[in-house]
C-alpha cells in the first residue's frame, strides 16, 4: 500500500493535535474503539491512514517504517503500514499480527484509544479482548467480496458483547469504481445480518482507506453517500458509559477499605479528623452518588447514608461513573474487598448459580466438572462448571448441542459459585454481568463470560 | 448510512434529570485516565502482598507516584519505591528523588548498577550505556524485596513493543516477558494470579500519551526535576542529539562544546539520554511544545532505542521495565 507522507489536505488541519490551548483537556474526552476484519481487507491500511491523518505518526516513526519498507522491496515513498502496528519481532518477520496492539491519536474533539485486533489467528480471543472495553468496533468489509463468513463471526462476537456502536466500513470502494449499487447491496446485507444477530446501533459507510475517501474528508467520488465520515462518526458517537451509566443505579464495587490511622500521609496537617476514618475505595461502575444518598451494602443488605465523598483524593459533593472515589458511611458496616455499595433498594440479591455466555480463550477445553476461580467485580470465588448447555454457531448465533467448549468457541454454560455473588444480567449492567474464569492452579485466564437474562 | 440513529448520531450525552454528567459536564480525557490509573493502583495494592514502584525521578514515575497519593488519601502511599541507579545520574534528579520520598514519608530502595560493575557481576559495555545493565540489579532487588508486583510508569505510546503490553503483565521466575503468550485482558477485570517466584509488572498509565502526562502535570501542579524545563547547559552534538557535558559524557575529538538552552524530554541514564533545544521554561510551554513535536520522545532523546527496531522488545523480554 502507499500513503504519501507529505499529503496534508485541509482535513488534516482539522484532525491534528490540539495546539492552541495550553491545557485543552477540558474540551476533549476519551473514546475507545477496536478495529476488526479478515485477512487482506486493508485493516493495517485503515489504521495507518487514521494515525497518519491525525498526525499521530511522528517523523522518526515514519522514517523507521520507510527504511524497513525499502529493505523489503517497497517502492520509494511507499510504506508497509503493518510495520506500525506489528510491534513484535515475530510479527514483522512472519508478516502476521499476533496480539492486540493499542494505538493513540487525538483530534481537537476527542482522544482515541484504538485496540487493533488481528483477524485470523485466534480471532475470537483477540476480538473479545479488544471489544470488551470498546465504545465502538469498526468491522472492515472488502467491497469486492461483501460480507463473508469472517465478517459474520466478528459481528456475532460484537453482538454478544453488546458493544454500543458497530461501524461497518465498506473498504476498497475505489476498486469497484465507486459503484453505488455495489455499496447498497452490501448495506442491505449488513442490515439483514445485523437483524439476525440482534445487533443494535449499526453504521455503514463506504471508504477507501488507501486513498482516504470518507475517512477524514467527505469524498467527492461517492456523491450518493451523504452520511458522516469515519472520523465524524468516531468523534460524535456517545461513549458506552454515557449511553448506559447515567441511566442506571449506583454500583460501587469496594476495592479496599482505607483505614489510615497511624499511616496518615505526612501532607495531612489535621490528623485528628481522620482518627476514626474508614473509607470505602472503589471505582463507580454505574450511576451517580451524592453526599446524603441512602445506599445498600452487599453482602448483608444493611442500609446506610453516604457522609462523605472523595474523588481522586479531593473532597466532593457528588461523583459519577467511572470515577475512582472513596466513600465514608454513617454506620459502622462490616464490608471489605468484594463488597458492593448500591443505591438503596437496588442492591442485587446474591446468587450461587448463573447461566453465562462463555467465551473460551484458553487452549484447555471447558467441560462439566471443571473447577475454576471466578473473578467478578472485586470478588474472587471458587466455582464449578456445572453444565455445558450449548455451543453457538458463530455465523448465525444459533445454539447447537455441545458437551464441551474448546478454544475460541462460544457457548452457554451453567456456573455454580462457592459464595454468593451480586451478579446481574450483562445486558442491564456491564460490570455486574461480566466474569473471568481463572485456572486455580496456574492462574491462566481460561474464559470470559457474560451473565444472561433468562437462562 | 446510519440504520439506527435514535441516540447514536447526536453526539450529545444522554440527559438524565439530576445526573452529574448533565449538570457539570462530561468527564475529560484526563479525568477518565486518572480514574482508570487509580483503579489499577488500588487493585494491585488490594491483591498483592508486597508491591513496589519503580521510581527514577522521571516524569512518568512521578505521575504514578502522584496518582498513588490520591488513591490512598488521606493515608500515605502503602508501598516503597525502588530506584535502579545506573550510577550515571543527573545530580538534580537524585536530589529530587530524595526530597520526594522524604515529603511523602515512603521508603526508598536502591539497586545499584555501579556495585555490580565494581564486584564483576556486570561488565561495562563498549558503547558506555548502562541502560541494558539495569535488568539484573532490578530482578535481584525484586527477589530480595520479595516484591510480587512492580509498578512502572511505562506507556503504550512510547514504543511498539510496549503497545502490546498488558496493564497487569506476568513475569516468569526469570523475570522474562513472553509477549506471545499474554493473558487476555477484558473489561476492568485484571488477573494477577501468579505462582511463587513469578511476579507481575503493573502499568497504571498504559493508556496515557506523552501529551496527557504533561497536561496532567500542568493541571495538578506536579513538581518535576528542573532539567525537564529549558535551562542553559554546556552541551555537545552527537547522533543528532545534544549531550550534557558531565562526568559520564565528554565530547570526543571533533565534537565541540557549546552553551545552549535545552531541556530533557526523558530522564534516564546520563550516558544515553540526550537533550532537545527548547525555550519551554514552564509547564504550559512544554505542553504546547509536546503538542507540536514531530518526533517521539524516545526517538528524540534515547540512544539505546535507536540500536535496532526491536531494541525495546529484546530488553523487555529479559526483564527490563
Amino acid at each position: 500500500m502507499s500513503i504519501d507522507a507529505d499529503v496534508s489536505g485541509p482535513v488534516v488541519e482539522r484532525a491534528k493535535r490540539d495546539e492552541t490551548s495550553t491545557t485543552g483537556e477540558a474540551d476533549t474526552t476519551l473514546f475507545r474503539f477496536a478495529t476488526a476484519g479478515s485477512v487482506d481487507d486493508g485493516k493495517s491500511t485503515l489504521v495507518g491512514r487514521l494515525l497518519h491523518d491525525a498526525k499521530a505518526i511522528l517523523a522518526d516513526q515514519l522514517e523507521q517504517v520507510a527504511s524497513t519498507s525499502r529493505q523489503r522491496g517497497f517502492a520509494h515513498g511507499e510504506f508497509d503500514f503493518a510495520l506500525l502496528t506489528d510491534g513484535l519481532r515475530a510479527e514483522r518477520e512472519q508478516g502476521i499480527t499476533i496480539d492486540v496492539a493499542y494505538r493513540y491519536f487525538a483530534t481537537d474533539r476527542r482522544s482515541f484509544i484504538l485496540a487493533d485486533c488481528p483477524g485470523h489467528v485466534q480471532y475470537t480471543r483477540n476480538m473479545v479482548t479488544g471489544s470488551a472495553t470498546a465504545d465502538a468496533v469498526i468491522v472492515l468489509v472488502d467491497a469486492r467480496k461483501g460480507i463473508v463468513e469472517q465478517t459474520r463471526r466478528h459481528l456475532a462476537v460484537v453482538s454478544l458483547l453488546r458493544v454500543a456502536h458497530v461501524i461497518i466500513a465498506v473498504n476498497k470502494i475505489d476498486l469497484t469504481g465507486f459503484d453505488e449499487n455495489v455499496y447498497v447491496a452490501i448495506e442491505l446485507e449488513a442490515a439483514r445480518v445485523a437483524e439476525q444477530l440482534g445487533l443494535q446501533g449499526i453504521h455503514v459507510l463506504p471508504v477507501s482507506a488507501l486513498e482516504g475517501d470518507n475517512i477524514v474528508d467527505r469524498s467527492a467520488r461517492t456523491p450518493w453517500y451523504s452520511g458522516p465520515t469515519l472520523i465524524e462518526l468516531l468523534e460524535e458517537l456517545p461513549r458506552q458509559d454515557e449511553a448506559d451509566a447515567a441511566a442506571s443505579a449506583l454500583r460501587l464495587p469496594v476495592q479496599l477499605v482505607l483505614r489510615p490511622q497511624g499511616g496518615l500521609s505526612p501532607e495531612i496537617l489535621d490528623a485528628e479528623q481522620y482518627r476514626d476514618y474508614r473509607g470505602f475505595a472503589g471505582r463507580i461502575a454505574s450511576g451517580v452518588v451524592q453526599v446524603g444518598d441512602r445506599v445498600d451494602v452487599f453482602p448483608g443488605g444493611l442500609e446506610t447514608t453516604v457522609t462523605g465523598i472523595h474523588v481522586a483524593g479531593q473532597p466532593a459533593d457528588a461523583a459519577t461513573a467511572p470515577q475512582s472515589v472513596t466513600l465514608t458511611l454513617a454506620d459502622e458496616i462490616d464490608a471489605a474487598r468484594g463488597a458492593l455499595i448500591a443505591a438503596a433498594g437496588t442492591a442485587p440479591a446474591g446468587r450461587r448459580e448463573a447461566v453465562v455466555e462463555l467465551f473460551q480463550l484458553d487452549a484447555r477445553a471447558v467441560v462439566p466438572g471443571t473447577k475454576v476461580l471466578v473473578k467478578h467485580g472485586t470478588a474472587t470465588v471458587q466455582a464449578l462448571v456445572a453444565e455445558v448447555l450449548s455451543r453457538r454457531d458463530l455465523e448465525t448465533l444459533a445454539h447447537e448441542e455441545a458437551s464441551s467448549l474448546a478454544a475460541n468457541e462460544i457457548g452457554r454454560v451453567r456456573l455454580r459459585f462457592a459464595a454468593d455473588l451480586p451478579i446481574e444480567p450483562y445486558a442491564r449492567d456491564r460490570s455486574g454481568g461480566s466474569l473471568l474464569l481463572i485456572h486455580p492452579a496456574d492462574g491462566a485466564t481460561l474464559a470470559a463470560a457474560t451473565v444472561i437474562d433468562q437462562p | 448510512m446510519t440504520l439506527e440513529t435514535k441516540d447514536a448520531s447526536t453526539g450529545s450525552a444522554t440527559q438524565h434529570p439530576g445526573s452529574l454528567s448533565s449538570s457539570k459536564g462530561r468527564l475529560s480525557a484526563l479525568d477518565l485516565l486518572e480514574a482508570e490509573a487509580i483503579h489499577i493502583i488500588r487493585e494491585v495494592v488490594a491483591e498483592f502482598e508486597r508491591p513496589v514502584l519503580l521510581f527514577s525521578g522521571g516524569k512518568d514515575s512521578v505521575v504514578v507516584l502522584h496518582l498513588a497519593t490520591k488513591a490512598f488519601a488521606p493515608g500515605r502511599v502503602p508501598f516503597p519505591v525502588l530506584h535502579v541507579d545506573t550510577g550515571h545520574n543527573f545530580p538534580e534528579v537524585i536530589a529530587f528523588r530524595d526530597e520526594t520520598v522524604a515529603r511523602l514519608g515512603i521508603r526508598l530502595e536502591v539497586a545499584s548498577v555501579q556495585s555490580y560493575i565494581d564486584d564483576g557481576r556486570l561488565a561495562e559495555r563498549p558503547d558506555g550505556t548502562r541502560n541494558p545493565l539495569q535488568t539484573q540489579p532490578l530482578l535481584d532487588a525484586i527477589a530480595a524485596g520479595k516484591h510480587d508486583a512492580v509498578f512502572g510508569g511505562a506507556r503504550r505510546d512510547e514504543d511498539k513493543a510496549r503497545a502490546k503490553e498488558r496493564i497487569i503483565s506476568l513475569r516468569d521466575e526469570f523475570g522474562q516477558w513472553d509477549p506471545r503468550n499474554q493473558r487476555p485482558e477484558l473489561w476492568s477485570l485484571y488477573n494477577g494470579r501468579h505462582l511463587p517466584g513469578q511476579h507481575v509488572r503493573a502499568f497504571p498509565i498504559s493508556n496515557w500519551t506523552e501529551l496527557d502526562v504533561w497536561r496532567y502535570i500542568e493541571r495538578e501542579g506536579i513538581a518535576l526535576p528542573a532539567l525537564y524545563y529549558a535551562h542553559e547547559r554546556d552541551v555537545f552534538r552527537r547522533d543528532g542529539m545534544w549531550w550534557a557535558i558531565g562526568e559520564f559524557s565528554q565530547p570526543r575529538t571533533g565534537e565541540e562544546t557549546e552553551r545552549r538552552v535545552v531541556r530533557y524530554r526523558t530522564v534516564g541514564d546520563m550516558s544515553c539520554t540526550g537533550a532537545v533545544e527548547s525555550d519551554a521554561a514552564d509547564t504550559a510551554s512544554v505542553v504546547a511544545e509536546v503538542g507540536r513535536s514531530t518526533l517521539t520522545e524516545r526517538g528524540a532523546t534515547r540512544a539505546d532505542d535507536r540500536i535496532s527496531e526491536a531494541a525495546m522488545e529484546d530488553r523487555k523480554k529479559d526483564g527490563y521495565f
